[in-house]
């Protein structure tokens, strides 16, 4: 995975809440087996009309948008299913962070694991970026500060682990194999009992 | 040491690296269930990595929600419609053939929904720690296990390692007081708690369901429970076992006897969260209070009582659009509006009891004219016993379409789906936005409430019909 270490760029807004991960690639777009080129099935219910061609109404098809990495989305993003085709469609769009007061658990994790940083804001400054659309703003992971364009910066929280994943481009999953030792011996310790 | 919590002592007991500052805790996975949509990409990194499943004894696959429903597509020689469905399918078969992991074919008799064969055929244990690439996973804390949906890297690691990294969520209380009045059913409880706490709400949490209303509930309805905890954004849902949830294992396939029975009993009974446990949340709800609920908006919290007013929107942009989209007003009722569709199935409803509550419904009715009614089994075991006890003779007696096990029109991934603009009631867990198909208005609701609308064509109260 490539190093993400700052992001700037011009917002998007979806101010609408609760913006599920059906809405973000419905489940007709999940019977591939492959984690690429998802980026067309993005938001596809509202991108397009029934007959494929696309929705000027909406945002990412508005050409100020055309570049944009930051996604900045009402409460509670990403609700809903487990699917990793939710990121997966983001990040092959271009996307590399979504902002928002929350951000669903899993969507959070599966978001960290694909070098797409789920941001977390108050909502004060929230409310000042879903009204400030296209506004240039800067995410930097190193200090957890995101700039706005008056020179406000707020910090944001993120799981201490995974930025450091993110800043140095590491798989977890060879930090996981990094403790098979320990794995082993848990195992042994336990037995095969099948309870607490 | 102070009093612990059920999570607190599964969480404990399967932490192989406890958490830090730096890092999340290595917490070992019990059991891995797997399924043919979100396993592809977490098998192609094993390959490009040269790594093996590493606990084949702790991963079951199946295959359930790209698959067809109708018989002649799985026993005849009806190939499966969609293309890429039928490859997913194709390439679970190949995966899991290639790794030793064992499959639930799709002509399997113990084939069905991952988190309906879990605990049917006794793979789902009390105190186990359970993971799935799918987020309705929380089902299985019905048993007092730690179950949790993942993405498919998370699935990649659990694969190689038997492991995740993870941090501990906090501990929320749901408290139920009472025993349901007649008609209401466990689907209309967790509706009524994501009402109330919220679709954000459980978010960080893992919820202990709990109360004199818990315990009344059989262990199919404590898994609908449990089921929507990820509806209310939570991580996980649990509930303490007790003799209910004893009785129920006792009867499964896989299960010891003699000693090794003895010895699990004695620690499943040490679980419960004790005396004096302090939770980071709760929340009180009294059971003999609550009405049949019906979703009327677009996410699982837009709930009400099903004789109750559609709330105004308020000037609110997020509910006029939910509204809009469902083509209802604030103010109006939904008592006595037309609907197109009932599909009674999916891992909240589709087990047997839910079947037999829909059943006790249409038995000696019609699905009214203009009604489409699909029956869906959670599982073929399911299939067989509706049956083999005559609920599927009633179902087809009352026009009902009666299909094969599967998540179906859940999500309408396999083909089956609901027209643009038409309104389905449906037990499943979802009314998000084109959910069960492009422009389909899902009213969620309980088997009795669905069947009930099936009957007149409208919805309708359960309890008319009872």
């Amino acid at each position: 995975m490539e190093p993400l270490k700052k992001i700037v760029s011009k917002t998007v807004v979806m101010a609408s809440t609760n913006i599920d991960t059906d809405q973000i690639i419905p489940a007709r777009f999940l019977t591939v087996t492959t984690r690429t080129g998802l980026g067309k099935a993005l938001f596809a219910d509202l991108r397009y009309a029934p007959d494929g061609t696309p929705n000027m109404n909406f945002v990412l098809n508005r050409p100020e948008a055309a570049g944009s990495t930051i996604l900045v989305a009402g409460h509670n993003f990403g609700c809903g299913s487990s699917r990793e085709h939710a990121p997966w469609a983001l990040v092959d769009h271009g996307l590399r962070a979504v902002v928002s007061t929350a951000i669903a658990d899993i969507f959070t994790n599966n978001a960290l694991k694909n070098g797409l940083l789920p941001v977390i804001v108050d909502s004060v400054t929230h409310r000042w970026l879903i009204e400030h659309p296209d506004a240039e703003v800067t995410i930097d992971l190193q200090s957890t500060l995101l700039t706005l364009p008056d020179g406000r910066s707020i910090r944001f929280p993120i799981e201490p682990f995974a930025r450091h994943c993110l800043l140095n481009g590491i798989d977890e999953l060879g930090y996981l194999l990094g403790k098979l030792a320990q794995i082993e011996q848990y195992e042994s310790a336990r037995g095969w009992r099948e309870h607490a | 040491m102070s009093a612990r919590t059920l999570f607190d002592k599964v969480w404990a007991s399967h932490e192989v690296v406890p958490e830090s500052a730096d890092a999340p805790a290595v917490l070992y996975v019990d059991l891995h269930l797997i399924h043919e949509v979100t396993s592809p990409q977490a098998f192609a990194v094993l390959r490009a990595s040269g790594l093996k499943v590493r606990r084949v004894d702790r991963t079951l696959a199946t295959m359930d929600h790209s698959t067809p429903t109708r018989t002649a597509q799985i026993f005849g020689d009806v190939p499966i419609a969609l293309d890429d469905a039928a490859k997913q399918v194709r390439q679970l078969e190949d995966n899991t053939r290639a790794f030793g992991v064992e499959l639930f074919g799709l002509r399997d008799p113990r084939r069905g929904i991952v988190h309906v064969i879990g605990p049917e055929q006794g793979y789902t244990r009390p105190g186990m720690t359970i993971v799935c690439g799918d987020s309705h996973t929380s089902t299985h804390g019905a048993f007092g296990s730690l179950a949790f949906g993942i993405g498919s890297t998370e699935v990649g690691h659990v694969l190689a390692t038997q492991c995740l990294l993870q941090r501990k969520p906090k501990a929320f209380a749901v408290n139920v007081s009472g025993r349901l009045p007649a008609g209401v059913t466990a689907k209309d409880m967790i509706l009524a708690i994501i009402g109330k706490i919220g679709v954000s709400g459980g978010t960080g949490h893992v919820l202990e369901y709990r109360g004199s209303g818990i315990e009344a509930l059989s262990m199919e309805e404590r898994m609908t429970v449990c089921n929507m905890s990820i509806e209310a954004g939570a991580r996980a849902g649990m509930i303490a076992p007790d003799e209910v949830t004893f009785a129920y294992l006792a009867e499964r396939p896989r299960m010891p006897t003699g000693r090794p029975w003895d010895e699990a009993l004695a620690g499943w009974r040490a679980l419960a969260s004790e005396p004096g446990a302090v939770f980071d949340r709760s929340v009180d709800f009294d059971a003999t209070r609550l009405e049949p609920m019906i979703t009327y908006g677009t996410n699982p919290g837009m709930v009400l009582p099903i004789g109750a007013s559609i709330p105004a929107s308020g000037g609110d942009p997020v509910t006029e659009r939910a509204l809009a989209y469902m083509g209802l007003r604030g103010g109006e009722s939904l008592l006595g509006k037309r609907i197109d569709v009932v599909f009674i199935g999916s891992c909240t409803n589709g087990r047997l009891e839910d079947l037999e509550a829909a059943a006790r419904v249409l038995k000696g009715r019609r699905v009214a004219a203009g009604v489409q009614m699909l029956v869906v089994p959670g599982s073929q075991q399911i299939k067989r016993e509706a049956e083999q006890s005559g609920i599927a003779d009633v179902f087809k007696e009352a026009g009902a379409d009666w299909r094969e096990s599967g998540c179906s029109m859940c999500l309408g991934m396999n083909g089956d789906t609901v027209a643009s603009g038409a309104y389905a009631v449906s037990t499943s867990n979802r009314n998000f936005e084109g959910r069960q198909g492009v422009g389909a208005r899902t009213l969620l609701a309980s088997p009795y409430t669905a069947a009930a609308c099936a009957v007149t064509g409208r919805i309708s109260d359960p309890r008319e019909l009872l």
